[in-house]
């Protein structure tokens, strides 16, 4: 990844950027401006200056930003001069643009702006349609507007050519100001921009939105920026409910305003059309008693600050809800938050103006684990100490840099501070005056205090040590070694006085970890001074060269949670230090101590080894799982291997199944069977699977089902998705449904209804299988050693060092993909008839949603027979079925079984009953189009969505009305064609055609339609909503530790009756799994009485989860809380 | 920067190079040659030495072929300290490979314990576990785990699966923040040039007042010339896993993260070498 730039303003209004590939700041070429504000992105940085106007920082590149300005020139021929510039009355003028209406002679071309200059002169285009033309660049035509060739004909009465001139911008790697606008309203002087909307669309390239917020409390909107047109064409003004302070743009729709009295602003329908958006809806701030002043938006994240500089995260935002659903406060207080690329957050401490990046913010956890401080230096330091607009402390800083070389030098460096001290007061005092008050709670305030400090601005570089604001005593201050020292504490004593303290939290963590600095040398003798003069603890922060910063942006910077950066080693001795102590920045990371265990370790490792590489390993490599631990085994064949899949709780969790290659097919099934007896003996798990099992099936057809544990559906620790074990039962079935009175049906690939006949086995485990009782039981814990075939699986999969682990093939990820391959083998010999059991025809494809098993050189059919305790229910084939979800006590008669046939017509069966699961025939149901999903919910709900995307509700079903009376049109999501539904006991769920799960509000009995939608989460194949409106689906990109899955059972944890939608996905087996049932489940879980814990002990729990985790997570109390932490945040998972 | 869990990777991954020559006095039916092998620093000879034993069992006869036995330098080596250890004390600062001599007669019964199977080095790993975490969790950690728990800790070790021992270990490393770490550091300080085998007592990883043991706090207690001397010469090294970690390391950092995977931080104090 190339390198990018995060960009900062410190208190004096100098701009710094800082590379990701670098380790200091560096001062922005042309840095005679000062600025108040920044807003960057990739390509370029937007900033308000001191004089209030707005300026473009554009990145030089290899690629010019050029526009082609063309015109062209029209001609008539006449007998007398043949073509000329004689025109009839009724032509275009003389020189024209390409539709002839406007009149655009040469010198009419102006550029836009200083910032531009011309390449060249005015040349003609010898080129029509990608052909030459003759020289000169004709093209004739009969008439205007016609079609124009470059061939003259003997009928060509006009002719016309282009001319064309390139402009270029040139004011790249500098400030360019923006014109102010000649025309129109006028803003009044900015005080606030910010740059986004680049993801909104791609056409034109490089389009960005600007915002921005003048003095005023207007706001602004910046048109016409795209690649092109650097700096847009014009202002536009856009209304607001009230004055705003401050503004902030994402990438893709999200802007957020602040108020001037405290509440937010959050822009609505903002899309491609109209980047502008059309609405604003007013959001409150987090605190009831204190205004936001700041807000900074990303993607998915909106973060801001109030007023007490609490910092904030909203929940809950998505693309379809840009409001977010509520404030969770954070550990921190900072004077400003920035969101930047990938959602990472950037801030600036309140307590020591430091630039902090939020560490470990992921698109799963986007609110992140901690602060962390960037401590490097800044380029121009050093050269500022011997100048006369020198901080006096660059000298120091450097001797103490040497201290940490040699601590016999500090007698020496004492001298030479002393000596640099002749100089040093004046430069305290000319500081005191030059720092604004860019802390005061409005960028109103801070213009008035800007204003009062202008005198000492100006008088930068003529300090006069009369004047002292702030009232510090002058001989201490001259008095001092080390004058900066002594100067910050003034500023952040005014500071601490204001403004509440960090959290005791952080500064108690802050303190185990650090061996009272006593590693440290590298501080001792520059901080010793500082003791002398007994100024305290806190003062230490103010150590010289700690720069102050104001603002940062980092809407450029290309960094996530993985990116190395190089900004927080000691790279010089003092500051490092001093970051270490004033916050609990984990100071061990920086102990010297540390380091040196690293730097050892590694050096051991070469000594030890490198010459050595050649010697034999004494322990071989070999792969094992415990028995008791296998949750599935799954087959996954394809032509020219027998292979199958253990997946285990570690395993499910990697994404990455230990597979095993059989030298036959035969093989594999021998192994099958015994290894699956040996599971099921080792969980004691016989006979039939019980009525509220959960089946599903995967890619291949096979079946599998789980015997639900009575803490499965447990709020709030229900048992993990990943240590449900389940196990095949012959067959092969595209489909499972069932209900909890043990009624089973299924859909073949061939479209053949089935009915479960309450058997097991069969398939793979013929003989084994069909005598499952007489087995003996085997020991508890058992190991297979299984030599690793590497030509299989590739060694990468399970070494467990020093290999890369981002090389694993996609065609590998799901680890059943191979299987796909498996419906287009030929019938193996070894799956035999049973005569007892009923045969399942297979047509090939299907299957896969990638859709490469479409390819031509597959065969087009072939069939596979299989066995299974499965009934064929003749003769309609169906598309879709679902049956009525009861409690297990139920005494519903008949049971509703509604189905929609090949064809799409809905059906409804009679005669289902617990005794005869099959029932006896079919009732038509009227549709005025095909179905393609059907579901019934608890209370006779049914409903059903037809082929072309849109919904249905059936009214007044009953066990009396069956077939119920009419269908009523439910809209769909915008913009979204629906796939399939699933209703449980109240809950009603949809997936569309772009794996969207949607839930839907507002149901009652009364209104049992609801109102809306509401998008829960994306990557969604398939949902199956049970009977306690549990909901479990089939997600799509789920990443484990060592790869990423598709097809993958997952589990919504946090359904509660009064929170419908849950709170995060828990995930379990896949992938390669294609559909699950949950709805024969209705047990429901042990009550346990959890206090549900409120708003802010949860945020409480975050605090101490946020510095655990800088400890590494140490103490199980400490990684429980993460959990919880992560699954409140965590509503979108499936996406990542 | 590097994470503290790349320490945990470093640690385990660690391998000594080392060349088994067979005892000149053995009888043997034709020459043998040396045999190179890369040993886990944090594993037990015995465990991982079978392919040793087998390269030599083809030159030799049936009936000359005792239990095998290993000794450096004169000085037998005990298979119950983890192989990094027996390095660190008798051949740190040597050339390598480690040259081993390799014994079938003769069985050194006063200095070494018999090892008939790998049960036996198991059962030891084990009650060192047990032992370090009597002394961090007053044994609370590791009797609340269930038995395939301590078997996968065996079995990590025993095939070299990192991540299969730290699932499990990693719950022996936890401590409650309120106490700053465990109750007591289990730790062996050995040294070449005594005759206890080593020293081990009871040191807890923060003072009465809070603040941090370090490294050098325990040695100042525990063996103070490794630590200070009256010329200010240095003359000892202290050695964990090959490296020498600096005074100032704080104790409960070095506990969790310099352990063996038996959970006790061995040290070993050597004197300086002489060049």
């Amino acid at each position: 990844m190339p390198s990018s730039l995060l960009w900062a303003v410190d208190v004096y209004g100098r701009v710094y950027t800082l590379s990701t590939a670098g380790q200091c700041w560096e001062l922005c070429k042309d840095a005679h401006l000062e600025f108040k504000r920044l807003t960057s992105v990739q390509q370029c940085c937007w900033g308000i200056a001191g004089d209030h106007q707005v300026y473009l920082y554009v990145h030089s590149s290899d690629v010019p930003i050029r526009y082609q300005e063309e015109t062209y020139e029209n001609q008539r021929w006449n007998p007398v001069d043949r073509f000329c510039e004689k025109l009839l009355p009724s032509d275009r003028w003389q020189w024209s643009d390409v539709t002839g209406l406007k009149h655009q002679p040469l010198d009419s071309f102006r550029l836009p702006s200083e910032h531009w200059e011309w390449e060249a002169d005015w040349y003609v285009d010898e080129n029509i349609d990608g052909e030459p033309t003759e020289k000169g660049g004709w093209t004739y035509a009969i008439d205007f507007p016609a079609t124009y060739t470059k061939d003259k004909k003997w009928n060509s009465c006009v002719r016309r050519r282009r001319w064309i001139r390139y402009r270029r911008y040139k004011s790249r790697d500098t400030w360019a100001k923006i014109p102010s606008q000649d025309d129109g309203p006028l803003p009044d002087p900015f005080s606030d921009i910010s740059a986004g909307g680049w993801e909104i669309t791609d056409e034109p390239r490089g389009r960005l939105s600007l915002w921005a917020v003048s003095l005023q409390g207007k706001m602004w909107y910046r048109e016409g920026i795209h690649h092109h047109n650097p700096e847009g064409s014009m202002w536009t003004e856009v209304t607001t409910p009230g004055e705003v302070v401050q503004i902030s743009c994402g990438p893709s729709d999200l802007v957020w305003a602040v108020l001037w009295e405290g509440q937010l602003l959050v822009r609505e329908g903002i899309s491609r059309e109209n980047p502008k958006g059309s609405s604003w809806v007013v959001v409150d701030s987090p605190s009831t008693e204190v205004g936001a002043i700041h807000v900074a938006v990303g993607i998915n994240v909106v973060w801001a600050v109030t007023k007490d500089r609490k910092v904030w995260f909203r929940r809950g935002i998505n693309s379809h809800n840009p409001c977010g659903t509520g404030w969770i406060g954070m550990v921190g207080e900072m004077v400003m938050v920035n969101v930047g690329l990938n959602d990472q957050v950037w801030g600036i401490s309140c307590e020591d103006r430091a630039v902090y990046i939020r560490q470990g913010v992921t698109c799963s956890e986007l609110s992140g684990k901690t602060w962390r401080a960037i401590t490097v230096a800044r380029d121009d330091d050093r050269s500022r100490s011997g100048s006369a607009n020198s901080l006096a402390s660059g000298e120091v800083r450097v001797q103490s840099q040497s201290s940490v070389m040699n601590d016999a030098e500090s007698s020496s460096e004492t001298e030479r501070s002393q000596a640099a001290q002749s100089t040093s007061p004046t430069h305290a005092d000319a500081m005191k005056r030059r720092i604004p008050k860019v802390t005061s709670d409005s960028f109103i305030s801070e213009l008035v205090s800007d204003k009062e400090r202008k005198p000492g601005r100006d008088g930068r570089d003529g300090p006069t040590p009369s004047i002292q604001e702030d009232g510090a005593p002058q001989e201490q201050a001259s008095a001092d070694q080390e004058t900066s020292v002594e100067l910050f504490p003034q500023s952040s004593g005014q500071q601490g006085a204001r403004d509440p303290k960090w959290s005791n939290v952080d500064l108690e963590e802050a303190q185990p970890p650090l061996p009272a600095a006593a590693s440290d040398t590298t501080e001792t003798s520059s901080l010793s001074s500082v003791a002398t003069y007994n100024l305290g603890i806190e003062e230490q922060y103010g150590v010289d060269e700690h720069p102050l910063w104001a603002w940062v942006s980092g809407g450029g910077c290309a960094v996530d949670s993985h990116t190395h950066l190089n900004w927080f080693s000691a790279s010089t001795g003092v500051s490092s230090c001093v970051q270490s102590m004033s916050l609990s920045i984990t100071p061990a990371q920086t102990a010297a101590w540390r380091k040196q265990i690293f730097e050892q370790l590694s050096e051991r490792s070469k000594r030890e080894m490198e010459n050595f590489k050649h010697y034999e390993q004494a322990i071989e490599q070999y792969l094992h799982a415990f028995i008791n631990e296998i949750t599935v085994l799954v087959p996954v064949l394809n032509d020219t291997k027998h292979t199958f899949a253990i997946y285990t709780p570690e395993r499910t969790k990697q994404r990455w199944p230990i597979r095993l290659t059989a030298a036959t097919e035969q093989e594999m099934h021998d192994w099958l069977a015994l290894l699956n007896l040996s599971c099921c003996d080792s969980r004691g798990i016989h006979g039939a699977p019980c009525k509220q099992a959960i089946w599903s099936t995967t890619c291949k057809g096979d079946i599998y089902v789980c015997e639900p544990a009575p803490n499965l559906e447990a709020v709030p620790y229900p048992l993990p998705c990943d240590q449900m074990f389940w196990r095949q039962i012959g067959g092969h079935l595209r489909l499972v449904e069932s209900n909890s009175l043990g009624i089973v049906w299924g859909i073949g690939y061939d479209h053949t209804a089935w009915v479960y006949t309450g058997g097991y086995g069969g398939g793979f485990s013929q003989g084994l299988g069909s005598s499952t009782d007489n087995i003996h039981t085997q020991t508890d814990v058992k190991s297979i050693y299984i030599y690793e075939n590497q030509r299989w699986n590739p060694v990468t999969g399970y070494s467990s060092r020093g290999l890369p682990t981002d090389r694993y093939m996609w065609s590998d990820v799901s680890g059943l993909q191979e299987c796909t391959k498996a419906s287009t083998k030929p019938p193996s010999p070894q799956w035999t008839w049973v005569s007892d059991w009923c045969i399942d025809y297979n047509t090939s494809g299907g299957t896969d949603r990638e859709g490469w098993q479409y390819a031509a050189d597959f065969p087009a059919k072939c069939k596979i027979t299989t066995t299974g305790p499965w009934l064929e229910v003749p003769p309609i084939a169906l598309w879709d079925l679902t049956i009525l979800p009861c409690s297990s006590q139920s005494s519903v008669e008949e049971v509703s079984l509604w189905g929609i046939s090949n064809k799409g017509d809905v059906l409804c069966r009679i005669g289902v009953t617990q005794q005869s699961p099959a029932g006896t025939s079919w009732l038509h149901v009227g549709t005025d189009q095909p179905f393609k999903s059907i579901s019934i919910g608890g209370g006779y709900q049914v409903w059903a969505i037809a082929r072309d995307g849109s919904t249905f509700y059936r009214g007044s079903v009953s066990a009396q009305n069956p077939a119920g009376d009419c269908w009523y049109h439910i809209p769909s999501p915008p913009r979204q064609k629906l796939k399939q539904v699933s209703v449980g006991r109240t809950s009603v769920y949809v997936v569309d055609e772009n794996s969207n799960l949607w839930y839907r509000q507002g149901l009652t009995p009364s209104y049992p339609q609801g109102s809306s939608w509401e998008h829960i989460s994306n990557n969604v194949r398939r949902v199956s909503v049970g009977p306690l409106d549990q909901v479990w689906i089939i997600a799509d990109k789920v990443q484990g530790s060592h790869s990423l899955s598709c097809g993958t059972v997952c589990h919504r944890v946090g359904v509660q009756p009064m929170e419908p939608k849950g709170q995060s996905w828990d995930y379990g087996i896949g992938g390669g799994w294609e559909h699950i049932t949950i709805r024969g489940n209705s047990q429901e879980a042990p009550r346990i009485v959890m206090p549900v814990p409120a708003e802010n002990t949860l945020e409480k729990k975050g605090r101490v989860a946020e510095e655990g985790g800088e400890g590494g997570g140490r103490t199980a109390s400490i990684s429980s809380v993460l959990c919880i932490k992560e699954e409140e945040l965590n509503g979108n998972a499936v996406s990542c | 920067m590097a994470d503290d869990k790349d320490v945990l990777r470093d640690v385990w991954f660690g391998r000594i190079p080392t060349s088994f020559t067979l005892y000149q006095d053995e009888i043997t039916e034709r020459e043998a040659d040396p045999y190179y092998l890369l040993l886990p620093r944090v594993s037990y000879l015995t465990l991982v030495t079978d392919k040793v034993k087998k390269h030599f069992q083809k030159v030799m006869k049936q009936e000359d072929m005792g239990e095998m036995w290993l000794e450096y330098e004169g000085t037998s080596l005990k298979w119950h300290y983890p192989i990094g250890l027996l390095f660190d004390l008798h051949a740190s600062n040597t050339a390598l490979p480690w040259n081993i001599t390799v014994h079938f007669q003769n069985f050194p019964e006063k200095d070494l314990l018999h090892c008939t199977s790998n049960y036996v080095i198991e059962a030891h790993f084990m009650s060192c576990i047990k032992e370090a975490d009597v002394l961090k969790h007053k044994g609370q950690v590791i009797n609340e785990m269930q038995k395939k728990d301590h078997k996968q800790l065996w079995m990590g070790l025993q095939n070299d699966k990192f991540d299969q021992f730290w699932a499990i270990n990693r719950k022996l490393m936890e401590y409650s923040v309120e106490e700053g770490g465990f109750r007591y550091i289990p730790f062996r300080i050995y040294q070449t040039t005594s005759d206890r085998p080593f020293i081990q007592k009871l040191f807890r990883p923060v003072t009465a007042e809070g603040q941090t043991h370090t490294l050098g706090d325990l040695l100042k207690e525990m063996f103070p010339a490794a630590v200070t001397s009256d010329d200010g010469e240095k003359k000892y090294q202290v050695v964990i896993h090959g490296i020498e970690p600096m005074l100032e390391t704080p104790l409960q950092w070095l506990s969790e993260h310099l352990s063996y995977p038996d959970n006790f931080l061995h040290i070993s104090v050597i004197p300086m070498p002489t060049d």
